[in-house]
């Protein structure tokens, strides 16, 4: 029993220590490393929240969903029509974050439906379908009314403001002056662990173990009674709820969107997430998540460092990081195919305890 | 005895292929209901047609009074029609009691909303939940292996397991498709008196098997099954000396 006590009271304390390390972490970072580290830190926030919601739909259900970035777009749009002067609409970010949140879900209802007999390749090629869909719609519902702007995108999209205090530029703060970026990055981190929490609850649940059924084997979820059309729509809906949702926080953050931020590779990054992460594994796709926004960005480094040393680039780092990324994938599949943190192996490894 | 499930006229044809025509027969409550017959003869695709997981071509079926003609699978689990398969299906990377607890899913309701805000509902049915799960499986004899993954218990505890997870959603009729196959003598013996003692409590079970021995020892009555038509229909004993079913399995033309 005391053991019992040490241990929860050791977990008590690691999660304090944590939650005191991410809050400070922005004190470090940016003086340390600069404004556009705290911006990357930032990005590799939203990406969690969007490998956790494609964690869901692929993760947990099992259904390869190559056009999520789609979701992501619907958020992004949803704020950006709803808070610029494109229509001259200024709504605070109470409503138009949960009308963004839903109306993404309403899309991933709206895609998920033609593909429930899909599954596999298949499915895989219809969303991948459906995500370049919305984005041409995007860039071409400038006319013959102009709705999104076309490929300009929109601009001079309104930060969140919570009752005249702005978090779109750097602020005095019990006398320390703290940028725009720091304070995204708690918005951030408060709505990752909102996706965290959602996550975790609906994992260890009814719905959750249904979802995890019809990855294991859909003919036989449905003869255990799992209505197989309405979880997969809801793992499609929970998903895209996600998606909306970071990409409401994208638009405000960056101020500016256009369809360029939705192409197919988007998609396929967010995937990567999960596969090199650990495929429905919480903490795996975090990692995952992290890893691929912060790497790619300390390869740009490599571009100094070439012309220090050769006085000039020899390999572009944009080459470079894909060059490594496909390494990195091909090694993970050799050596790690079920990611780096996959799920289940606590269980496993109770299992084993116990027999 | 009243009759429990009642199958009429059920046929199902692939294209050219006639897998079964006009199947009918009766299954009566609390007995066990032997489907036999040589390999192809349609026990599977019957079974299939039965559970909605192929629609019937035409035909009706009735579960106590409920037509299940056309339904769902997941209806017709509800209605109180549950199975295992032949070629076991189980959810591999889920641990044997999750297995379990999914057969529970339509014996429980939390939804989203529920889950997330861990509803005192949420909590006590999960508990249940669990707590009914548990008690099937120390039940069917694999308590010990509740927390292994599904895809490592060994043959004989994985036919196990999808009976318990078929157990699970409290079935008025449960259908067992070849549920011996692969089965050592031991194995066999205990899955015969787990049925019994299943048909004592007053279940109701369907029974494929190859095992001649073991079906003619355990089912009251039984349907042979050969080219997709209903060739016998009785006691162990009828079906036995009948002419149709010796030629069936013996091949030769019937004695007249």
């Amino acid at each position: 029993m005391n053991v019992l006590e040490a241990m929860k009271g050791k977990a008590w304390l690691s999660a304090t220590l944590l939650l005191a390390g991410l809050i400070l972490l922005p004190f470090v970072v940016e003086p340390a490393l600069g404004k556009s580290w705290m911006r990357i830190i930032d990005f590799a926030l939203l990406y969690i929240m969007l490998a956790l919601g494609l964690n869901i739909v692929v993760g947990y259900a099992g259904l390869l969903d190559l056009g999520y970035v789609a979701f992501y777009a619907v958020g992004a749009y949803c704020w950006a029509l709803l808070s610029s002067p494109q229509f001259d609409l200024h709504l605070p970010f109470w409503i138009i974050l949960p009308a963004g949140a839903m109306l993404a879900a309403g899309f991933g209802v709206l895609l998920g439906t033609p593909t429930l007999r899909l599954r596999g390749d298949y499915l895989a090629i219809v969303t991948l379908g459906f995500g370049e869909i919305i984005r041409i719609f995007l860039n071409n519902l400038n006319a013959p009314v102009n709705i999104t702007n076309g490929p300009q995108g929109i601009t001079l999209i309104d930060p969140i403001t919570v009752g005249g205090f702005s978090l779109g530029k750097t602020q005095d703060v019990l006398g320390m002056s703290i940028s725009s970026p720091h304070m995204y990055y708690y918005v951030f981190l408060l709505c990752v662990a909102l996706v965290v929490f959602v996550s975790l609850r609906l994992e260890n649940s009814r719905i959750g173990r249904a979802w995890v059924a019809i990855r294991e084997d859909e003919m036989a979820a449905a003869a255990a009674g799992i209505n197989t059309r309405n979880i997969k729509l809801l793992a499609f809906a929970m998903g895209a709820t996600f998606g909306g949702l970071s990409g409401g926080l994208f638009a405000s953050f960056q101020g500016f969107v256009s369809p360029e931020s939705f192409n197919l590779m988007e998609s396929i990054m967010i995937l990567c997430m999960i596969v090199l992460g650990g495929m429905g594994n919480i903490p795996g796709v975090i990692l995952g998540a992290i890893l691929l926004t912060v790497i790619p960005e300390a390869l740009r480094y490599t571009g100094e460092l070439q012309r220090a040393m050769f006085g000039q680039v020899y390999v572009d780092p944009a080459d470079l990081r894909m060059l490594l990324f496909g390494i990195a994938l091909v090694l993970m599949m050799l050596f790690r195919p079920t990611g780096l943190l996959p799920s289940k192996q606590r269980k496993q490894e109770f299992a084993e305890e116990r027999k | 005895m009243s009759n429990l499930l009642r199958v009429e006229h059920v046929t199902k044809h692939f294209g050219g292929i006639k897998a079964l025509t006009d199947v009918s027969f009766t299954v009566r409550k609390g007995e066990i209901f032997g489907v036999i017959g040589p390999n192809g003869a349609g026990k599977t695709t019957l079974f299939n047609a039965l559970t909605g997981l192929y629609q019937p071509d035409t035909g009706a079926i009735d579960l106590d009074g409920v037509s299940l003609y056309r339904r769902k699978p997941h209806q017709i689990l509800k209605a109180g029609f549950a199975r295992t398969f032949q070629n076991i299906r189980l959810f591999h990377n889920m641990t044997a009691l999750e297995n379990v607890m999914v057969g529970r899913h339509t014996r429980t309701t939390s939804g989203v909303l529920a889950a997330l805000l861990h509803t005192k509902h949420n909590r006590q049915e999960e508990r249940d939940c669990a707590a009914y799960a548990l008690q099937l499986l120390d039940r069917i004899g694999i308590g010990k292996h509740a927390n292994a993954l599904a895809k490592n218990l060994s043959y004989g505890d994985q036919r196990r397991l999808e009976i318990a997870r078929a157990l699970a959603s409290e079935p008025k009729l449960l259908a067992l498709d070849e549920p011996a196959a692969g089965m050592n003598p031991n194995e066999k013996n205990a899955l015969r008196d787990l049925m019994i003692s299943l048909r004592d409590e007053g279940l109701t079970l369907m029974l494929i098997e190859h095992d001649v021995k073991l079906v003619m020892g355990i089912c009251e009555r039984m349907v042979v099954l050969d080219y997709g038509e209903k060739i016998a229909e009785g006691t162990p004993d009828e079906v036995r000396h009948d002419p149709k079913v010796i030629a069936a399995y013996l091949g030769g033309e019937v004695a007249a």
